[in-house]
C-alpha cells in the first residue's frame, strides 16, 4: 500500500515539468481563446459577453472578409497539395532508386528548409523587384517586356502566386526528405523481383513504391494543408508587414485584428476557427487515405 | 546500386535479363535533378554576390556575375549598429534555454510514461501528443494576454517559455522512439541492486538517451531560430529581439541600399549553412525523425 502511494507521488514527480508547460501554456489558452471569443475585449479593460456575436460577424462582414482570407489560404493548400507534393515525390523517387551524387543531390535539395522564412521573404522581395529584380531583368532580357514590367508583389491576383513560389522553394525538400526516406525503406529485393519479372521503372514505382510509402504521403498532404492554414511568416514579409493586405490569410487577419483595431475576442474568434480547420482538415485527408486502401 | 547487387543475387537469375533503366531516362533524369539544384542554389548565391556589390553593379553592371569590386564594407555596414550582434545573442541564448527546458521536461515525462507502470500513462501519452496537432495560433492571444499582465513582454521568458511547451509534444516523441528501445532487464538489475526510481533515471536512462538528446538539440533549435510570430508580437523592443524578427526590422531601416541587407542576410545565413555542412545527415534524420514517427 505504502509502496502504490510512493510510486504514483514518483510518477507524479516526473510529469510535473511538462505538465505545467503543456497545461499551463498550450492547453488552458487553448479553453480561453475559445472564452475570449465570445466577447468584445481588448488587450487590458472591462470585456463585455456578446455570446456568438464575433462569429456571425466574422462570417458575415464584408470588410473582415473571413471567406476571402479563407479562399486564399485553400488556393496555397491546393498549390502545396497539386504542385508542390509531386514535385518532392519525383525528386525522392529518382534519388531513392539509387543514383550517383544522391547524398549531394538530397542535401542541397533540403538545404532552403534550414534558412529562416524572414530571410527567405526579404530575398524574394529583391527577386521580384520590379525595376531590379532578378526576375524581371531575365524576363526583359529574354524579350519578354511586357512581363518584365509586372510589378509581382502590388496586385492581389498576382500576389497570391508570388507568395506560393518561394514557400515551394523552401519546403519541396522537407517534403522530398520524408518521401525518400519511406522510399529508402523499400526492400530492394522486392524491386529486383519486380525488374526481373520485366516491370519497368514507372511500374515499380507506381505498383510497389508508391503503395508502400502512403503513410509518409499522407502525413505530407495533412503538414501542406495545415501548414497553408497557418501560413504567416512569409505572407507577412512579403506584403509589407502585412500593410499592404494584398494576400489576407486567416493568420494576418488574426493579427491586424489584435494590433491595429485591438480587438481581441474577434481575433480569438479566427484563431477558434483555425483550430477547427486544422482538426478538421486533418480527419478529412485521413479518411480520404482510408477509404483508397 | 540495386542494379549491381542484382547480377548476383543467385546464379539461375541470369537466365532472366534485369531491365536497365532506359539510357534517354537515365540523362533526362540528370537533367531534371540538375536543374532542380541549380534553382535551389541560384537565389543563395545570388544572395551572397549582392552583398558584396554595390547599387550600381547590382542594379545593371553586372547583375549575377561575382563582385567586381568586393565590398566588404556592406557587412560593416550591416554589422555596425551592433544590432545584428544582438539579435544573434538573443537567438541562441532564447534556443539554448529552450532546448534545456524541453529536453528536461521531455525526458522526465518519457521516463514516467514509458518506465514506470501506472494506470493512465498510455491516455496522459495521447494528451500530450495533441500538442502536435494545436497551431501556436491557439495560444497566442492568452499568453499575449497573460505575459503583458505580468509585465513579461520583451523579455527572454517570453519566448523560452512558450517555445519550450510548443516543441514539447515532438520532444515526447523522439524520446519515446529512442527509450522503448532501452532494455527493461536494466531497470530491474540496478533495481535489485538498491537503485530508485531516481537512480535508474539519472544513472541508467540518461545516459543511454544521448542519441535522442542531439535529435531533439536539432529539431527544437531550427523550431525556435526560425520562429517569428511570437519572436516579433511579444518582443517588439529591439532588445530582446531574435533574428527573424530583427531582420525584419534592420531591412525597413536599408530600403535602398541592397548591399547591406545582403550582407544582413548573409550573415543570419551562415551558422546554419556551416552546421549543416558538418551535421547534414544527423539534422536530415531528425527531421525524419520528427515526421515519420508522427
Amino acid at each position: 500500500m505504502k509502496k502504490s502511494t510512493k510510486n504514483r507521488i514518483n510518477v507524479f514527480l516526473f510529469l510535473l515539468p511538462a505538465l505545467i508547460l503543456f497545461i499551463g501554456v498550450l492547453i488552458a489558452p487553448l479553453f480561453l481563446s475559445a472564452e475570449y471569443s465570445f466577447f468584445n475585449m481588448k488587450s487590458y479593460g472591462p470585456r463585455t459577453f456578446i455570446g456568438l456575436q464575433n462569429y456571425k460577424e466574422l462570417f458575415t462582414s464584408k470588410s473582415i472578409d473571413f471567406f476571402g482570407a479563407l479562399k486564399n489560404a485553400i488556393l496555397l493548400a491546393a498549390f502545396s497539395v497539386f504542385i508542390q507534393l509531386p514535385l518532392s515525390l519525383g525528386l525522392a523517387l529518382m534519388l531513392g532508386k539509387g543514383i550517383k551524387g544522391e547524398r549531394v543531390f538530397l542535401s542541397v535539395y533540403f538545404l532552403p528548409v534550414l534558412i529562416s522564412t524572414v530571410i527567405i521573404g526579404q530575398l524574394f522581395i529583391k527577386i521580384y523587384n520590379p525595376d531590379y529584380g532578378i526576375l524581371n531583368v531575365a524576363l526583359r532580357s529574354m524579350g519578354f517586356e511586357q512581363l518584365g514590367q509586372l510589378q509581382w508583389l502590388g496586385k492581389k491576383d498576382l500576389a497570391v502566386g508570388a507568395v506560393f513560389v518561394p514557400t515551394l522553394w523552401q519546403y519541396v525538400g522537407y517534403h522530398m526528405l520524408l518521401m525518400y526516406a519511406g522510399v529508402k525503406g523499400v526492400s530492394p529485393e522486392l524491386r529486383e523481383a519486380a525488374m526481373l519479372d520485366g516491370a519497368t521503372d514507372g511500374q515499380v514505382n507506381r505498383y510497389i513504391v508508391i503503395p508502400i510509402i502512403k503513410p509518409i504521403l499522407k502525413v505530407s498532404v495533412i503538414f501542406a494543408i495545415t501548414g497553408s492554414l497557418k501560413a504567416y511568416d512569409l505572407i507577412h514579409v512579403l506584403t509589407d508587414k502585412g500593410a499592404s493586405h494584398l494576400v489576407e490569410v486567416p493568420s494576418t487577419l488574426m493579427i491586424n485584428m489584435l494590433f491595429t483595431r485591438n480587438r481581441f475576442g474577434m481575433g480569438s474568434a479566427i484563431a477558434v476557427m483555425l483550430i477547427i480547420l486544422c482538426f478538421f482538415f486533418a480527419l478529412v485527408v485521413n479518411r480520404v487515405f482510408k477509404e483508397e486502401d | 546500386m540495386a542494379k549491381e547487387k542484382s547480377t548476383k543475387v543467385t546464379p539461375d537469375m541470369t537466365m532472366y535479363q534485369v531491365k536497365k533503366t532506359n539510357p534517354v531516362v537515365r540523362v533526362l533524369i540528370y537533367i531534371g535533378l540538375i536543374f532542380w539544384l541549380f534553382i535551389n542554389l541560384f537565389p543563395i548565391y545570388w544572395m551572397f554576390t549582392f552583398s558584396l556589390k554595390n547599387n550600381e553593379e547590382i542594379f545593371g553592371e553586372n547583375i549575377i556575375g561575382l563582385p567586381k569590386h568586393w565590398l566588404w564594407s556592406n557587412y560593416a555596414k550591416a554589422m555596425g549598429s551592433g544590432d545584428m550582434f544582438n539579435y544573434f545573442k538573443n537567438s541562441i541564448i532564447v534556443a539554448v534555454a529552450t532546448i534545456i527546458i524541453t529536453t528536461i521536461a521531455a525526458l522526465m515525462a518519457t521516463y514516467a510514461i514509458t518506465r514506470l507502470s501506472w494506470k493512465g500513462s498510455k491516455l496522459t501519452n495521447s494528451f500530450f501528443m495533441l500538442g502536435l496537432t494545436i497551431p501556436m495560433h491557439a495560444a497566442i492571444i492568452p499568453i499575449y494576454i497573460q505575459l503583458s499582465r505580468m509585465h513579461l513582454l520583451d523579455s527572454y521568458i517570453a519566448l523560452i517559455v512558450p517555445y519550450s511547451a510548443f516543441s514539447l509534444a515532438m520532444a515526447i516523441l523522439i524520446c519515446t522512439g529512442f527509450m522503448v528501445d532501452i532494455p527493461k532487464d536494466l531497470d530491474e538489475a540496478a533495481h535489485i541492486d538498491g537503485c530508485g526510481v531516481w537512480g535508474i533515471f539519472f544513472r541508467i536512462i540518461v545516459p543511454l538517451m544521448r542519441p535522442a538528446l542531439s535529435t531533439i538539440g536539432i529539431y527544437t533549435f531550427l523550431q525556435c531560430w526560425n520562429e517569428l510570430m511570437f519572436a516579433s508580437i511579444f518582443n517588439s523592443k529591439s532588445t530582446y529581439k531574435t533574428l527573424p524578427s530583427g531582420i525584419q526590422e534592420l531591412s525597413g531601416r536599408y530600403t535602398t541600399e541592397w548591399g547591406p541587407i545582403g550582407a544582413a542576410l548573409a550573415v543570419a545565413t551562415f551558422p546554419t549553412l556551416i552546421v549543416y555542412i558538418f551535421l547534414s545527415r544527423k539534422i536530415q534524420e531528425s527531421f525524419i525523425a520528427g515526421a515519420v514517427k508522427g
